[in-house]
């Protein structure tokens, strides 16, 4: 299997014959950092673009499909146009707190964002507390959220932050806990090792029952953390307008846009990485050739389709269901996920010692 | 603690069920039209009310005896129907034949009061949906054809 190590090796390389290490050092962060944040960008135009396309497809309609092959440039049209419209000063407003947190929201998922494992040997920076790194970064939206809501001067914005303030942080739990249970099968924190140890057979046919219901809790409480679908409550827009974001004009309202679609791509990345292999591809012990046949599948095919499995899985959730009431959805994290995922923590440490 | 079991797996399974209804949903096809790529070859519905119009047959003529029973039932005033008296040529008497059947597409809302009264079904709808004109006295057409007259019945009537 090809490993993009070469590449960056031979990047690097080339920097250092020609500056001193510090510069070097400097040149790598712009550069990777540029190469983030565009690709960050473009997927979410992508996603936005997929979204509104399965959206339509689940309502029996067509969707976008005039601007551009198949309305593929119909998302960068809104883009275009969310640029230059005007930002709407807002009356009585706290100016400062309100510019920052949309910044605070997409900094958070880029953040997120950076530390993912894409291919082989493509990894911005490889921590060894990278689940934990992960978690703590994604939940720094929480913050942007809140001070977005707090800052805007109205009763819906406020209504949506709170909401989504308990919602964000009661689901970050069993977020944690279901990931827990993976970092209890491997035995490390580090994204490159765990995608590594996969590389016999994926942790959710490894870890046996467990990790199955880990995987679904994951995807349920990753799910109810960015915000869509029958979690939707923070920006309910029966009763609230557009929640949290109701007062933003132009690109800070596309900062939120962006972040809640590419934390839709970061939450389905992870699951991707912890339950299903990552850019492993799938490997069966004892099937030398199948898995020689498997090897030939590039790995940005192996985290794409994946990840694209991940995201279909919570579009096809969020065009089925309605949306919970408060109550309901914190009875579902208090009283069914996280005891759940206690005791598979428990279900899941039995099997490792045994 | 067993409902509480039993609770969730209901719930599982009544989700599962609510997924495999939104899937069936996504794999049906699609029948939104795409309007103006499909201009020519779309067909209309056969009673769908496009257009009001005068049938004529090979020989130029039509069924219209300018009753004007049309006109009367027309609620908004739609359909004008102007005659003129011409000499019958079996009997010399004087009858009434039609001049002009002037339709006003503008104020037609389409309730087909006038297709229903009439009784030689002179008139009928046609499914041509384009009507767009930068004018609005484009709007009000002229029914019956250039030098067109009444069909003379064969046979009783």
């Amino acid at each position: 299997m090809y490993s993009f190590t070469d590449i960056t090796h031979w990047i690097d390389r080339l920097l250092r014959n020609s500056m001193t290490d510090g510069w070097t050092l400097f040149v790598e962060f712009i550069l990777i950092g540029a190469v983030i944040m565009v690709a960050y960008a473009l997927l979410a135009l992508f996603l936005i673009y997929v979204e509104r396309r399965v959206c339509a497809w689940f309502q029996c309609r067509i969707g976008p499909n005039r601007v551009g092959p198949w309305g593929l440039f119909q998302t960068g049209a809104d883009m275009i146009k969310i640029l230059l419209k005007e930002l709407i000063r807002i009356n009585r407003a706290d100016r400062f707190l309100f510019r920052l947190a949309s910044f605070m929201v997409i900094i958070g998922s880029i953040c997120t964002f950076g530390a993912l494992p894409f291919v082989k040997g493509l990894q911005a920076i490889d921590f060894n507390i990278g689940v934990f790194y992960l978690l703590a970064v994604s939940s720094l939206g929480v913050v942007g959220i809140l001070l977005a809501g707090w800052s805007s001067n109205s009763k819906y914005t406020m209504i949506g932050a709170m909401r989504s303030g308990a919602q964000l942080i009661s689901y970050e739990l069993s977020c944690g806990l279901s990931l827990l249970a993976i970092v209890i099968l491997s035995g490390t924190m580090q994204l490159s090792e765990i995608v590594a140890q996969q590389s016999e057979m994926w942790f959710i046919f490894k870890g046996h029952v467990p990790a199955v219901i880990a995987f679904v809790i994951y995807l349920i409480a990753g799910h109810a953390e960015t915000n869509r679908g029958p979690f939707d409550l923070p920006e309910a827009e029966s009763e609230l307008t557009a929640g949290y974001h109701t007062e933003y004009s132009g690109i800070q309202f596309g900062f939120f846009y962006l972040a809640e679609y590419m934390n839709m791509f970061i939450i389905a990345a992870i699951a991707s990485t912890m339950f299903l292999g990552g850019w492993m591809p799938l490997h069966i012990p004892g099937w030398e050739g199948f898995n020689r046949v498997m090897d030939y599948i590039p790995s940005f095919a192996w985290f794409l389709g994946k990840t694209g499995f991940c995201i279909f899985l919570a579009l096809w959730v969020r065009w089925s269901f309605p949306r919970l009431r408060i109550d309901q959805l914190l009875n579902l994290e208090w009283k069914v996920l996280m005891p759940i995922s206690l005791v598979n923590i428990l279900l899941m440490a039995i099997t490792v010692i045994l | 603690m067993i409902r509480y079991i039993k609770n969730i797996f209901l719930g599982i399974y009544c989700l599962l069920q609510g997924m495999y209804i939104s899937m069936l949903n996504m794999i049906r096809p699609k029948v939104t039209e795409k309007y103006p790529e499909n201009r020519g070859r779309k067909e209309m519905m056969e009673r769908f009310r496009g257009l009001l119009t005068m049938p004529h047959n090979e020989q130029n003529e039509h069924k219209c005896t300018a009753c004007g029973i049309c006109m009367i039932n027309c609620p908004n005033g739609t359909i004008q129907v102007i005659s003129r008296k011409e000499p019958d040529e079996a009997t010399g008497k004087e009858k009434r034949v039609l001049d002009r059947h002037l339709y006003d597409l503008g104020s037609c809302t389409f309730c087909a009061l006038c297709t229903i009264a009439c009784p030689q079904d002179a008139i009928a709808w046609s499914p041509v949906f384009e009507h767009t004109v930068f004018t609005r006295n484009k709007l009000v057409k002229q029914l019956n054809r250039e030098g067109s007259k009444l069909e003379v019945k064969t046979g009783k009537s």
